[in-house]
């Protein structure tokens, strides 16, 4: 049985969200979703802060549907991080425990050691206004964890920064979510995000559950037009060397630039070429694969190839037929090394 | 921003001749009576006659009064405040206009009102004195007491308006923190409206510094007692001007700077 089961059905203005979400204990799930799909009113109804029309949220073992968010074990990171101005970032994260109760001692001994661990202990009496963008996200952070709650929800928890801070953070964001023993949900609109961050993915479209499943199969196996066009994103975890990405399973990866230690190498489907033969020329990354599934969404066709890597293809209808892509078929994938891009994990 | 982006800027074209002149005369208007105050007073009056036992007396009476008066409006103004803010409830707009009427109507009607209600005849003010033998009118509680029903609405209008302008998000990330609607109040709504709780303070401070009509009629002119600083300078232009402009000169200056000192504390805190 799942740490977080929940079943909401919530009118948010002329919209309708139905859905079910679970998580376990330690497991990080993502919200996944076009603007507008409900991601942000589940997240809400899981907090307490949006009144549902029907359904229940439990929570290990425990129906907290009808609590005020004040005494649900939940921690919100909220998108903009709403630290408040007018605290030092050590006030801001004792106020939880201090609201549940703690001596003033005890809480701020807490959110000392909190932004200890979070490399903040040199900004604890800082305002939120005198911090950095990635330096608030992790205050905002320490701060939904300070009191010891449950269930960790977090709302698009990198969109607030920049695009250079965000790959920066992502890293360190990742390792802490997985530190965390709790069920954590996060809501994302952007699948990198949620595939760099998730153990698994719920995708929701127009307040409804279209796909659930680790990133990967989410990846190669879409069941929507949205999950296929912008879900659809190679993703391996490996190890670099130089300018080599070693995946499990044997494969290697050529990155555009050199790195080292564990990484993320990601690339789209449509930078997939798939050749009947040895392609020769510049594609540094060369697999011979084996064609496992064919599926159709709207104008392109996704193709699933396994062996060595597990990799998804977008090709064209007329290279379909010319290539003879079925079941079975052995092909030649290539990619660019340029077409590659690798994040720190 | 950059110097350079703004010498960048194209020019914007002349400022309005028609718009100016007008600027110009309503400034005049509001600046000179000051001015005629500053050139026509007997400057060398000045320190004598506020020593006078007389005139520290209204002035201490109308500047302990309308402290009193702050404080009494900040008690019940901001609660209510954030009662029509944040609540919903059958009636608000007309609890809203109701705040309001204070604003609008002439204060010795105000006081007129006072009186009916809390006079020893009055509706509460017959039952107060039957249990404690206690009138309020003609004292300096009285006083306290028309300045407050001047001064709040101020208060309140200007604390709601901060608090509507105040972001709710940070009270739901309070909620989910563990705060209670009181904690969320007490340590996050009141310490981010404070700018606008101390703004509407000040201008009740000043409103209540400055009454005349309710206090006049609700709680009279004893010298001494009730007689604050505007009253002293209306019953002494009917005896001596001079020393009506001596006293206006003193009112004037006193809480000019009292603003001036809270202004310059809000803007280093």
């Amino acid at each position: 049985m799942s740490a977080l089961q929940a079943r909401m059905r919530a009118q948010r203005g002329g919209f309708l969200l139905d859905a079910s979400i679970t998580a376990d204990r330690g497991e990080v799930v993502a919200l996944l979703g076009p603007n507008g799909a409900g991601k942000s009113t589940a997240l809400r109804a899981l907090a307490g802060l949006q009144p549902l029309a029907g359904g229940s949220v439990v929570l290990e073992g425990r129906d907290i549907t009808a609590l005020p968010p004040e005494r649900r074990p939940i921690g919100v990171v909220f998108q903009d991080y709403l630290l408040f101005r007018h605290m030092s970032a050590l006030d801001n994260v004792a106020f939880g425990p201090r609201c549940r109760g703690e001596s003033k001692a005890a809480a701020r001994a807490r959110a000392a050691g909190l932004l200890e661990e979070m490399g903040l202990a040199d900004r604890a009496r800082s305002r939120p206004g005198a911090l950095s963008g990635g330096q608030a996200q992790r205050v905002a952070l320490a701060r939904a964890l300070a009191a010891g709650p449950r269930l960790l929800l977090l709302d698009e928890p990198l969109s607030a920064l920049d695009a250079h801070t965000r790959e920066e953070v992502r890293a360190g964001l990742r390792a802490r979510l997985h530190a965390f023993d709790g069920a954590t949900v996060l809501v994302t609109h952007d699948p990198l995000e949620a595939m760099v961050l998730a153990d698994r993915i719920t995708v929701l479209e127009e307040g409804a559950v279209v796909q659930d499943g680790p990133p990967a199969e989410v990846a190669l196996r879409p069941r929507t037009e949205y999950v296929a066009r912008l879900v659809g994103l190679n993703l391996y975890r490996g190890h670099q060397e130089g300018t080599t990405v070693q995946v499990p399973g044997g494969a290697r990866i050529e990155a555009p630039s050199p790195g080292a230690g564990p990484v993320f190498a990601a690339f789209p489907p449509r930078a997939v070429a798939l050749y009947p033969d040895p392609p020769s020329g510049t594609p540094r990354n060369v697999w011979p694969l084996e064609v496992t599934g064919v599926e159709r969404f709207g104008d392109q066709v996704r193709v699933r190839l396994g062996g060595a890597l597990e990799v998804g293809a977008d090709v064209t209808p007329a290279a379909l037929a010319e290539l003879d892509l079925a079941p079975g078929a052995r092909v030649w994938a290539s990619v660019k090394a340029a077409e590659v891009h690798c994040y720190p994990a | 921003m950059l110097s350079g982006e703004r010498k960048a800027r194209p020019p914007r074209g002349r400022v309005p001749w028609l718009l100016v002149v007008p600027a110009l005369l309503g400034l005049g208007f509001l600046v000179l009576p000051f001015a005629g105050l500053l050139i026509g007073a007997p400057w060398g009056d000045l320190v004598p006659l506020a020593a006078s036992p007389g005139v520290r007396g209204a002035l201490w009476l109308s500047l302990s009064t309308a402290t009193a008066a702050t404080a009494v409006s900040l008690l019940l103004g901001v609660p209510l405040a954030w009662l029509l803010a944040r609540t919903e409830f059958p009636g608000r707009r007309a609890v809203r206009a109701l705040v309001a009427v204070p604003l609008v109507i002439p204060p010795v009607v105000g006081g007129v009102a006072l009186l009916l209600v809390l006079g020893r005849n009055g509706l509460l003010g017959r039952h107060l004195y039957e249990w404690s033998g206690l009138s309020l009118p003609f004292t300096p509680a009285a006083v306290v007491v028309a300045q407050v029903f001047v001064a709040m609405p101020f208060l309140v209008i200007s604390v709601e308006g901060a608090l509507r302008g105040a972001d709710r998000r940070y009270e739901e990330a309070a909620a989910t923190l563990g705060a209670t609607r009181w904690t969320a109040f007490r340590r996050i709504t009141l310490p981010m409206a404070a700018p606008g709780v101390l703004a509407g303070a000040v201008l009740a401070w000043a409103r209540a510094l400055g009454e005349f009509g309710a206090t006049i009629t609700f709680a009279g002119n004893l010298p001494g007692r009730t007689q604050t600083m505007p009253l002293a300078v209306y019953l002494a232009m009917q005896q001596s001007p001079e020393a009506a402009v001596v006293l206006s000169l003193i009112l004037l200056l006193v809480s000019v700077a009292v603003l001036a000192a809270l202004r310059d504390r809000w803007t280093t805190a």
